[in-house]
Order: C-alpha cells, then structure tokens, then sequence
C-alpha cells in the first residue's frame, strides 16, 4: 500500500529551463548545420550553435542529476519517491522499446511486404512496373536504382564480430548482475571489480562495433546510402550502439558513485535503474543479432 | 543564485510556504497547480494562433477563386493550422487539466516527478516556438500537410523541414515525460485506501492516455528520424528507388496517428463523466463498464491505422481486417454514449454551462462517431477519401469531443482555480454561439465532400459556392466566439461572485473538499479512503 508519511516536494529548480535552453539552441544549431551542408553553403553558424547548445545540455545533465544525488545522500527520499522513481524508470524503458519497435517495424514491413512486392510477388506485385526485372532478395545486394543508391557488394556476416559481440553483451549482463548481489550484500571489493570489468566489455563492445562500420563502409560498400538494407542495417544498429554508448557512460557514473562510497545494500536505486537500462539494451542487441544478421 | 535553490533543495522540507514572486515563480515552479495554469494558457493561446490560421483558410474559401492567399501559402495555413491544433493546443490542455485535477482528485500533495513536470511544459514553448518560425524561413513552412506523408515532407519538402522534424522532436519529448509523470502519480501517489475502482473517471481515462503517449509518441520520433535520415544521410526508407516504400511511412505515421486521436479524446470523456453525473444529480451509469470501455477503446486503437489508407494499395486481407477492426470500436464507445444518457435519464437535471458543453459533447461527438463509421466501409472510403467529408468527420470529433470537453472541463473547475463563479449569461452566450458557429461551419462540409469536393486545396467548383461560404460565416462566428471565453475567463479571475468548496451540489470527489481557490498546497497529509465505496460496489455511491 502506498504511505505517505514524508512526501519529498522539491523547491524551485533552474534545472529545468536551463534543460529546455540548451535543447531548443542544440537543436536550432543542428538545423541549420545540416541545412546548410546540404544546400552546400561554405558559412554556416550551425556547428557554433549546436556545440554551445550541447554544453549547456551537458551542464544542465551534471547539475540536476548532481542535485539529485546529493538530495537521495541526504535521506530525502522516502520510499514512496523511491517507487515514483522506479514507475519513472520502467515506463522511460518502454517509451525506449517503442521507438525501436518503428525501426524493426520498418524492416519486417520491408522484408515480408514492400520488397517482394517491388520484386513482383504478392498482393501488389505490381509495383514491379516501376523497375521492370527488379529481383527481390534479402539482404538486398542490387537496388532498383543503383546510380541513385549503389548496392553494396556484400554485408556483415553474422558468425564474425556480431557474434563475439553478443557474447560481450550477454557477458556484460551476467557481470552486471554479479556486480548488483556483491552491492547488496555489501561486498564493496567484488562490487567495483564486477561494474568496472561491465563498463569495459560495454566499451568493447563499441570498439567492435566501430570496426564493423569501417569495414562495411570502406570494404563493402555497405552504407546508409546504399538501399534499404544498409538503411535498415544502419539505424538499428546504429541507434542501439547509441544506447550502448549511453548506457556505459551511466555505468561509469554508476562506478564512480561506487569508489566513492555512495549506493548501500538496501539503497541503491541508481544503480539498479542503470542496471535495468543495460538489460534492456542487451535484449535490444538479441533481437538485433536474430533479425538484422542473422535472418 | 544557484546557492539559494540548492540550500532550498538540501532543506527541502519548507513546501508550505505559497508561490515565489515574479517571474521566477514561472521558470522555476515545481507546483502542479501553476504548472497546470501554464499548460492551460499555453494551450489556449495555441487555439486562437491556430485558429487565427483556420480564419485564413476560411477566408480563402469563402468564395471560389483565389483571393487572398497564394495557393503555396494556403498549403502552409493547412498544415500548420493542423499541427498547431493538434499539439499545441488539445493535448497541452489535457495535460494541463491533468496537473490541476489529478493530484486533487486522488488525494496527492503533487505530481509525482515535479521538476520533470516543469520540463515538460517549458518544452512546448520551444517546441513551438522553432515550429512557428519555419514560416519565416526561405522556402516557407511546412506545406505538406498535419499529416506529412513523404515524399511530400521528403523530397519535395521546404528546407525548414529539418526544424519541423526537430521540433516534432521536442514535442514528444515533453509529451513522453509528462505521460511518464501523470501514469506514475496516478500508480504510486494515490491517498491510502483509494483503490484503482475508486478513481475518478478523468483519472482513470488519463492514466490510459498516458500510457497511449508513452507507447506511441516514440514511434513518432521513429517515424521523423527516418525523415531526418531519408533527406540528410542518403537513406531510402521511403524511397522505392532504393528498396523502401513511400507507403512505409504511412504504416509508422498512422500506427502513431490512430493512437493519438485517442489521446485526444479519452480525457474528455474522463471530464464528461464527471460531469454529466454533477448536473444530473445521480451517479454515473455503468462505471466499471466505463473503465472497461475506455481500455477495449485504447487496445483496439492499436489495430486500426490502416483505415487511414485504404485507398494507398494495401492487400484486400488488409483492407478487410482494418474495416471490421474499426467498426468494433463503434462497440465500446456506444456503451460509453449509453451510459451517459442513461445517467442523464430521469435525472434532476440543470444546464449551467458545463453541462451544456457535455450535453452537446454527447450528441455531436456521437454525430462525428457515425461519419467515422462511414469512413470504416473500405469500399466507400474510396469515394470519402481525401475530401472535405473527412474534414468534416475530424472535425466533429474534434471542435465539440475535444474542444467542447475543454471548455465543459474549463468552466466545471474554473470556481475551483480562481475561488470565483465564472458569469454564467456569458458562458451560455460562448456556449450557443460556439454550437452554432460550429455546426454552420462543419455540417455543410459533409455535403460538399460527399459531392467529391477535395480537402487541402485552395480553389473549388462553383457548384460548391455556397454550402462553403455558409462554412465561412460558421467558421468566423466560431472563432470571434472564442475571445469572449477569453474574456469570461480574465473576468472570473479577477472577481465575481465566490464560489464555496463545492460549488456544484451534485458533484462528487476530494477535489471539492478543498478550499476554493485551492491552496498553493494540498493534501500535504493525504485524506483516508478506505471507507469510500468502490464506484463498482453498486448505485449507492454518494
Ligand atoms: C475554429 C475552428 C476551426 C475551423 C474553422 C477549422 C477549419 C479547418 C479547415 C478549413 C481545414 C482545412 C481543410 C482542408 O483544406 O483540407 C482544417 C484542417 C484541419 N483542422 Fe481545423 N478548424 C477548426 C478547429 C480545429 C481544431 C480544434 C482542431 C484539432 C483539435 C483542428 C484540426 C484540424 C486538422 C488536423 C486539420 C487537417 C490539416 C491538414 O489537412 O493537414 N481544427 N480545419
Ligand atoms: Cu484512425
């Protein structure tokens, strides 16, 4: 049941519109660099704009999240914050799914509808008037058009890097966990042995990950530009390393909390928050390794 | 500065004190109830921006011919009268009532998260801010339409596409926190032995639509990025040159679209149903049926986008499935419409201008319900499609289910808000003219769209001359209709005759058992409910 006894009303806060600053001129900034690359302009005030916008995101970041460390260290925070905190937590990880449900969304409608029919099968096979003699096949080595989007010459083979990606990511899970019952039950020494060794497998991960990339850009072909299935191929992976990039950048908070003795057994939500986010990227990495390589 | 908050925030415990002074107490509140005011103002000064923008259209199609507008710059007023609508001014409202209401409805001191709150409002001035400044930009703004289909929004897109995106971007942003911070305040900050049965209606609508925006407001930015991609990064997701498919981005946008309509329109319900019992003086008919309908509605909602584009070359299974998906959502709105007139039913009932809203509410949105239903038949919409019987249909769940619901929801908790009764002659004069401003203006739009006039063009056929211009004149008595409810409002603000704790003697809940004007601060030391009936424990409540 819920209790009430000491509800935990925060004074006024900066924080705030100091957040919404720094992302509307971020964004602004963005804007007009992409604008201005794409419309070829030599001068443009976008790079300038976006950088000083993403200062003041990364002070506000320090300064709130900074606020409310101090706050949960001064005892603050009753239990019923902590479960506010938690419902927070739990329904930002599946606003996360959502929007990574758009992309895989995109590629099964792809694969299963809009290609073969481009191909010339299925219900609206007709499509295939288009770019008459267009053969489907998956992954997509020929694209209808290639002077506008050259194909690539070959993809990512699942059983090389993906594979020893996974198992870092699935390792880095387990080590997380280790490193979740060492801090509940206390044990300071194997805590910090277990987080570090996760942000390195994460890190790891994302070195990989980059040699991928070049090898797809700079040996075959593979790009955001070349057809859907380097399209597809590049933002799921793409987004989700984004998120293995956030995700171990909060670990590493996490594991600089820890060496400075902050978290105890029985509290220690932000760990486990950025637990539960290290989670979800993992299953989002599984999904990825079935259906983008594997499949 | 920044020492003051933060010893403020170490201490922490001083929230009885009232509101900071000047501008401060705005850019820096965590309290619910100012930041609900702002979501209102902010809401409604999006509803006269749009509006002013539906006076141009209007204008424009008073006659046929081109009058006054460029056909490029009447694309433009379309679009962004839409965005503006949709965004900026419905869905703030609900947020807005949301951060009033709920917390006094449930017995909580706040919302749950209250800086985040405060983010997520100051974000839509941003949001807005950078979207109404396309216009201004070279190439113009968005012209492609509320509903931005590539590769209109693509290919062909203005270069201020890339703001649009970015601020569609922002908008869902704030809109995820303030649903994250709504869902949780109604989960964990409920008053002791307020059980799930016993929330208030609007409580229980909100707490789906929350959970609609959380599912649904990231497919959106899903659906923008690709965008962003697709005219930026050289990608092809819409682009059948390279293995995409235009169609693609009608599936992510309507999977988020059909949702959003929801969103749109559940808290109204919510506020109706509070309502309608008040002014009946009898309890609401059905409630458990009423939490049941409004969940089966929320689930279906997920399964029903295609109807939007039945005339796009989707499989006939598809068009099929999607045709009988929609109609069963007929099913759990007419048990809302049935038990809404069944609490009116032999009920004592008055008219104030809440009630006339919500009486109007029922009958007009159940009108829009019906062209909806006619929309449903795939074969027929390929004759409906894409002309001004749809926007007829959106509109009448829109302007009387959407707006209506804001404006019976308005004047309900105005004496509430401001510790004032609004001037009740007024508000029945907006009422009436707002009714029939808006039936002028929209019923004549069903007739010229099932004569094949089409939507979003400038110019029209002669034989259409003068059902639109009997639109126009509905339209301009609409809008002008509006700034005396601005007016009713600034007056109740600042005086008329004082309203008790509970204004309304048929109206229920704990919001009534505070003072009115509300204190700063409520229910510090939450209110008991454990001996409260559950609304489902049978018509003796209350
Ligand atoms: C003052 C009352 C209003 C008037 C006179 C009005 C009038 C119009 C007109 C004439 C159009 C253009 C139709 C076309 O050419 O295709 C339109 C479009 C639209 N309106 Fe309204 N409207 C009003 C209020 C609202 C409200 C309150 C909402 C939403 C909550 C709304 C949402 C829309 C949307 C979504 C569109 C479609 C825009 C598009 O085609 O992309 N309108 N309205
Ligand atoms: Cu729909």
């Amino acid at each position: 049941m819920t209790n009430h006894e000491q509800y935990y009303v925060p004074a006024q806060s900066k924080w705030p519109i100091i957040a919404t600053l720094g992302l509307l001129i971020t964004f602004y900034g963005l804007g007009s660099w992409l604008n201005d690359l794409k419309a070829g302009r030599d001068e443009s005030s976008g790079p300038l704009i976006f950088f000083v916008g993403a200062l003041f995101v990364a002070y506000m970041l320090f300064g709130w999240f900074g606020n409310v460390v101090k706050e949960s260290r001064t005892g603050l925070y009753s239990p019923q914050m902590d479960r506010s905190f938690r419902w927070g937590m739990t329904w930002f990880i599946f606003s996360e799914v959502m929007f990574f449900t758009a992309f895989f969304g995109a590629l099964f409608y792809i694969r299963y509808w809009a290609g073969p029919w481009l191909g010339g099968e299925g219900d609206k096979g007709i499509a295939n008037m288009l770019w008459p003699g267009f053969e489907y096949t998956w992954p997509m080595l020929d694209t209808p058009d290639p002077k506008q989007f050259p194909a690539p010459s070959g993809v990512i083979s699942a059983w090389g890097l993906p594979l020893i990606n996974t198992i870092l990511l699935v390792t880095s899970s387990f080590t997380l966990t280790f490193a979740h019952h060492a801090l509940r039950k206390d044990k300071r020494g194997p805590l910090k042995l277990w987080l570090a060794l996760t942000v390195l497998l994460g890190a790891a991960f994302l070195v990989l990950q980059i040699e991928e990339y070049i090898h797809a850009y700079t040996e075959l072909g593979l790009t955001l530009g070349s057809g859907i299935y380097g399209a597809t191929f590049f933002m799921l992976t793409g987004f989700h390393g984004a998120h293995v990039t956030i995700g171990a950048l909060i670990l590493t908070v996490m594991l600089v909390r820890v060496l400075r003795g902050h978290f105890t057994g029985e509290q220690h939500f932000g760990f486990e928050a950025a637990a539960w986010y290290w989670h979800f990227v993992d299953v989002v990495w599984l999904m990825l390794f079935v259906f983008v390589y594997v499949l | 500065m920044s020492a003051v908050i933060d010893s403020h925030a170490a201490t922490g415990h001083d929230h009885h004190h009232g509101p900071a002074k000047g501008l401060s107490r705005w850019l820096l509140t965590t309290n619910h109830k100012d930041i609900g005011s702002m979501y209102l103002w902010f809401s409604f000064a999006m509803f006269l921006l749009g509006g002013s923008m539906a006076m141009v259209i209007r204008a424009e199609l008073f006659q046929p011919g081109l009058q006054i507008v460029q056909p490029e710059f009447f694309n433009q007023m379309t679009t962004m009268h839409g965005l503006i609508m949709v965004f900026g001014a419905v869905m703030p409202a609900f947020v807005g009532l949301a951060n009033w209401m709920i917390p006094l409805m449930i017995g909580a001191p706040d919302m749950a998260l209250p800086r985040m709150n405060n983010f997520s409002f100051w974000l839509l001035p941003a949001a807005f801010g950078l979207l109404v400044s396309t216009l201004f930009m070279e190439g113009g703004g968005p012209n492609f339409g509320w509903t931005f289909y590539a590769p209109l929004s693509t290919t062909y897109a203005p270069e201020s596409v890339t703001f649009f995106i970015l601020a569609v971007h922002l908008m869902g942003i704030s809109s995820i926190m303030g649903a994250i911070n709504v869902v949780a305040t109604i989960l964990n900050l409920r008053a002791p032995g307020m059980t799930l049965m016993k929330m208030p209606l609007f409580v229980w609508t909100w707490l789906i639509t929350g959970f609609l925006l959380i599912a649904v407001m990231p497919v959106l930015a899903g659906v923008v990025t690709m965008m962003l991609m697709d005219i930026h990064f050289g990608t092809s997701f819409f682009s059948a040159a390279g293995g995409g498919d235009p169609v693609l981005f009608q599936h992510v946008f309507w999977f988020f679209g059909h949702p959003e309509v929801y969103i749109m329109i559940l808290p109204a319900f919510g506020a109706v149903s509070a309502i309608i019992p008040a002014f009946s003086r009898k309890p609401l008919f059905g409630y458990t049926s009423m939490v049941y309908a409004t969940a089966a509605i929320a689930f279906l909602s997920f399964i029903v986008w295609a109807h939007h584009m039945f005339t796009v070359g989707i499989p006939l299974t598809g068009e099929l499935f999607f045709m009988y998906a929609t109609m069963l959502i007929a099913v759990p709105t007419g048990v809302k419409v049935f038990n809404w007139v069944s609490t009116m039913w032999q009920g004592s009932m008055t008219f104030e201008a809440p009630m006339l809203f919500s009486v109007a509410f029922v009958i007009l949105f159940t009108i829009g319900g019906f062209s909806g239903l006619m929309l449903a038949i795939a074969p027929a919409d390929f004759q409906y499609h894409d002309t001004y019987f749809v926007v007829a249909h959106f509109h009448y769940v829109l302007v009387p289910g959407a707006i209506f619901g804001i404006f019976a929801s308005a004047y309900y908790w105005l004496p509430k808000w401001t510790g004032h009764m609004y001037d009740e002659t007024l508000a029945k004069l907006h009422f009436w003219m707002s009714f029939v401003g808006m039936n002028l203006a929209f019923f004549p739009m069903h007739f010229v769209g099932l004569a094949g006039m089409p939507r979003r063009i400038p110019d029209y056929n002669m034989m259409f001359a003068n059902f639109n211009m009997v639109s126009s004149i509905g339209a301009f008595m609409f809008g002008v209709t509006q700034l005396l409810f601005l007016f009713i409002v600034i007056k109740c603000i600042l005086g008329g005759r004082p309203a008790s704790a509970k204004p309304w003697d048929g109206a229920e809940g704990l919001e009534w058992s505070v003072p009115s004007p509300a204190p700063y601060h409520t229910f510090s030391t939450p209110p008991d409910m454990t001996d409260e009936h559950e609304h489902r424990a049978g018509p003796s409540h209350g």
